[in-house]
């Protein structure tokens, strides 16, 4: 079970960070050569992740970039890049539409019969940041068969809303129409980043929201944010004990040739004991929560 | 590659180098301080003149500060020097200048 609860960004352009953010272990680091990089410093950054890619210490950890649009001066050099050092997952920023990843596709794959890659081996993510993007989410999420999940930005997304992060009401929309267009299409969904790094009840409070809508995870700016998050989104013990009783239950039913099981007088069916293996094998990925 | 122009890539930070590179007429010349110069000041030297030799650059001055930088940043920063030092003097070192020009990224490698 590819686990996919925590997306730490790390700006592209910063040499210690990508020589050292393979210690924190989130489920996957996202390299920015966009917002977090100056426009005098572009051409260093690629490189740099150019380089930072091909690092031993990040085999086991899935590595996602965050381009340039390719309608800026930036975006198909980066591509260019990536590509050929292997990232695993392309992020698309400010996607408003289908065509947008339509053309992340083509030049995509245009790359990998350049370089010798595989087709189709680099996967890609599409964030969506503006009003335009939340309501094609679905022609955006069904866009490729390459996509891996759909990511909502919120600074982008609020500005052009004409309002502001706030205690999340302003995002609702957004995050429904996300989520279910990720859902939709099969794919993963992740949320805005939570930029207030010192607050960390007010991180956890959003993190179980987000959890209970039922996103995959978080994209994170602060490598202190992983542990809270991981431990958020682990199963309880309780849930565990009570998924393993589900499960053998609707086995022994299964042995019995009975269509319908029940335990402790509550009747258990298909979705329950699909949840419950979901439960089970998210504890074995992840541990149980502390 | 022919150096064309001063230029400069990387910081002062920790784990970082800064690399300045400027035309010379014949030969390299490599300058290097490091605070791990007698640990791997052999070591960054054979990164730095390695990677020159990839970009084909034989005609150099070099001027490395190391702050504790790994082989693949070393490599990273060389090479964003000599790409930004190849931009004609002319032609004003703008990022939308940087972005256009060429990249062999096999060469990079």
């Amino acid at each position: 079970m590819k686990l996919r609860r925590s997306m730490l960004f790390l700006p592209g352009s910063n040499a210690a960070m990508l020589s050292t953010a393979f210690v924190f272990r989130p489920d996957s680091i996202m390299f920015d050569l966009e917002d977090a990089v100056s426009l005098r410093e572009k051409d260093a950054a690629r490189i740099l992740v150019f380089h930072a890619l091909q690092m031993p210490v990040y085999r086991d950890i899935e590595t996602v970039v965050r381009i340039n649009p390719l309608s800026s001066p930036f975006g198909l050099t980066d591509l260019e890049a990536v590509v050929r050092a292997g990232v695993d997952v392309v992020r698309l920023p400010k996607t408003d539409s289908a065509d947008d990843v339509r053309a992340l596709e083509r030049e995509v794959e245009r790359i990998e019969r350049d370089c010798g890659r595989a087709v189709g081996s680099t996967r890609l993510m599409a964030a969506i940041e503006s009003a335009s993007g939340v309501v094609n989410a679905v022609a955006i999420a069904t866009a490729s068969p390459r996509l891996i999940g759909i990511a909502l930005a919120g600074f982008d997304y609020v500005m052009d809303m004409q309002t502001e992060r706030g205690d999340g009401t302003e995002l609702f929309y957004a995050r429904c129409a996300v989520l279910h267009a990720a859902r939709y299409a099969r794919i993963d969904a992740f949320d805005v980043v939570y930029a207030d790094v010192n607050n960390d009840a007010g991180f956890l409070q959003e993190v179980e929201l987000i959890k209970r809508l039922g996103f995959n995870g978080k994209s994170l700016i602060n490598p202190r944010q992983i542990d809270l998050l991981h431990n958020a989104f682990a199963p309880s013990q309780e849930e565990v004990d009570y998924s393993h009783r589900v499960v053998a239950a609707a086995e022994q039913g299964e042995r019995q040739g009975l269509g319908v099981v029940s335990l402790s007088g509550k009747m258990i069916d298909a979705p329950v004991i699909e949840h419950a293996r979901v439960v089970l094998r998210r504890a074995e990925a992840s541990g149980v929560r502390k | 590659m022919r150096i064309m122009r001063e230029a400069l890539a990387g910081t002062l930070e920790s784990s970082d180098l800064m690399v300045r590179i400027a035309p010379r007429a014949e030969g390299l010349e490599i300058v290097l301080q490091s605070e791990v110069i007698h640990q791997f000041g052999i070591q960054i030297e054979k990164v730095v003149r390695e990677t020159l030799a990839r970009l084909d650059v034989v005609d150099a001055l070099v001027v490395i500060e190391d702050k504790g930088a790994l082989d693949c940043v070393i490599k990273a920063r060389v090479q964003t020097a000599v790409l930004r030092a190849t931009v004609a003097p002319g032609d004003a070192l703008s990022p939308r200048r940087i972005a256009d020009a060429p990249v062999d990224w096999s060469a990079l490698s």
